[in-house]
């Protein structure tokens, strides 16, 4: 008597009651098994959270819209694999938040960018991409290596990437402006910078004054070249 | 629930029976082949869901009686592109490429080879056609650093200019101004000098006194006229076109602080048969040497 179309449609409460119901299941069979499922993200040795200096680069990127015109997913399909390299993993990107995988590509795909070009190059290109692409269609960034970064919140960046689940260490996020400044130093000591952060790749940057456009070199520099493919298990990559 | 259906006396159809105080409905079911297509796809989804990779669990999920995935699709895909490739790339593969320049038939290949890796990989920075730019060496010239025979070249593309590899070609110019080891003044007349090897500027007191200093801190790498030193990759100071600019600021600045410039090692990106086209390509850009 009470699930009669007649009843239900009667009783508002009850339809409510009922509707959540119907929803939950299908949203409890969507979501919880991308929490507790193993297959969604690969273990991939090597995926390290970005440095300091990455993570303001990758804000930097963030904020020129970057992603507008560049994606950063090489989707498993042959041409792709091709011209980009490795198809993407999961694991590539599950400390970017938010993910930059983009949806269009009126420029190349920067999933795998990362040593492909020499920073001298990254910095001319970001200067005048014409002079050194003539078709090219990139707006020009020279000013970003006219304006100084700002390393204020940096400490306080890796605090709340920790908060969202990026593994970064107490001694990491204490190092954080120490870190970001020899890395976007072209002569800085870097020992102690690699350690805590592998194939972290120095920008040519001026000793303590990180300028934008070093920062956002040494995103593009890393992107790709954490994953250690020879790590990878193919039965376990299967998807 | 339909508990009286009734004939409508006006449109001539059936009520679905539903009754809202004195208001009724009438039944216009949808057409029948729109309704068994629907029931079809449904079907279909079915048997789209055991056949193919869907329902997730827990831990896991339902792989699909086919057992499909893409990334083997991929794999695949890739093998069977080098497999069809390997026909055509093979035949210069375990060729000693001094041999492949010499065999038409094989310098077809690696020029169709080497044109598309050199357009996605080499052209951003060296420029099409290897024409060069500022800062970066022109390969169509016969100007080269480290040497421009076909070995040379190979060697080059796999592990690269300064990338970090191991076997990589390493080159450091000293920071001769910023690390005090010359006066701006010496610098300035070292410049001097350098441009009349540039054949910018004829012989004059100022050059002599660069030549001097030139030949206590310059020619172990640049060579004792400026020819160049391949082996150790110091650029040649003679001829009209230089890699940083050919005034007499642009020697200043190298020489105050030197640009070096960085070449990734090809190895981790491009097979070994792609690279061995590519320096057959790059070779016979026209600056090519025996």
């Amino acid at each position: 008597m009470l699930f009669k179309q007649a009843t239900i449609e009667k009783n508002a409460i009850l339809m409510v009651v009922l509707t959540l119901v119907a929803i939950s299941i299908g949203g409890i069979v969507e979501i919880i098994p991308t929490f507790t499922n193993e297959t969604t993200i690969e273990k991939v040795k090597g995926v390290r959270p970005y440095a300091p200096l990455e993570l303001a680069g990758r804000d930097i990127y963030v904020r020129e819209g970057c992603y507008t015109c560049h994606s950063q997913q090489i989707r498993a399909l042959k041409d792709e694999v091709e011209r980009y390299g490795h198809y993407s993993l999961a694991a590539e990107s599950m400390y970017d938040h938010p993910f930059q995988w983009g949806s269009k590509r009126i420029g190349p795909d920067l999933a795998r960018v990362g040593g492909k070009y020499s920073n001298d190059w990254h910095y001319a290109h970001l200067d005048h991409p014409q002079a050194l692409v003539p078709e090219s269609l990139m707006p020009r960034y020279a000013f970003l290596g006219q304006t100084p970064l700002d390393t204020r919140l940096i400490e306080r960046k890796l605090r709340v990437s920790r908060i969202v689940g990026v593994p970064y260490t107490d001694a990491q996020i204490a190092n954080a402006k120490a870190d970001l400044l020899v890395q976007a130093d072209a002569a800085g000591d870097n020992d102690a910078l690699l350690k805590s952060y592998p194939k972290a790749v120095q920008a040519s940057g001026k000793a303590g004054e990180p300028t934008e456009m070093d920062a956002l070199v040494a995103y593009l520099q890393v992107l790709g070249t954490m994953a250690d493919f020879g790590s990878i298990e193919p039965a376990k990559m299967r998807r | 629930m339909p508990t009286k259906i009734e004939k409508d006396a006006v449109s001539g159809r059936e009520t679905t029976g539903h009754e809202w105080d004195g208001l009724k409905e009438l039944n216009n079911p949808l057409p029948s082949w729109w309704f068994w297509t629907f029931v079809a796809t449904v079907v279909w989804s079915i048997g789209f869901c055991i056949v193919y990779p869907s329902w997730p669990s827990l831990h896991s999920y339902f792989p699909g009686l086919w057992g499909y995935s893409t990334r083997d699709g991929v794999t695949a895909d890739v093998a069977a592109l080098a497999a069809q490739r390997a026909a055509v790339l093979d035949t210069i593969k375990d060729v000693p490429i001094e041999q492949a320049r010499q065999d038409p038939a094989l310098m077809a290949v690696a020029n169709t080879a080497g044109r598309i890796a050199f357009a996605n990989n080499c052209q951003p920075c060296h420029g099409a056609g290897g024409a060069g730019r500022p800062g970066y060496p022109a390969l169509a010239s016969d100007r080269w650093i480290w040497g421009g025979t076909l070995s040379d070249i190979q060697t080059s593309i796999t592990y690269g200019i300064r990338s970090g590899h191991a076997e990589a070609r390493v080159s450091q110019m000293l920071r001769f101004g910023i690390d005090g080891v010359l006066k701006p003044e010496e610098i300035a007349a070292v410049a001097d000098y350098v441009l009349t090897l540039y054949g910018k500027a004829p012989p004059s007191q100022a050059s002599a006194k660069g030549q001097a200093i030139f030949a206590e801190n310059c020619v172990a790498c640049h060579g004792e006229t400026g020819e160049g030193k391949r082996e150790v990759g110091g650029p040649s100071l003679k001829g009209a076109v230089h890699l940083y600019g050919d005034t007499s600021a642009a020697i200043i600045a190298q020489v105050t602080n030197p640009r070096m410039g960085v070449m990734p090692n090809w190895n981790t990106r491009l097979d070994p048969a792609t690279i061995k086209a590519l320096a057959l390509y790059v070779h016979a850009l026209g600056g090519g040497e025996k």
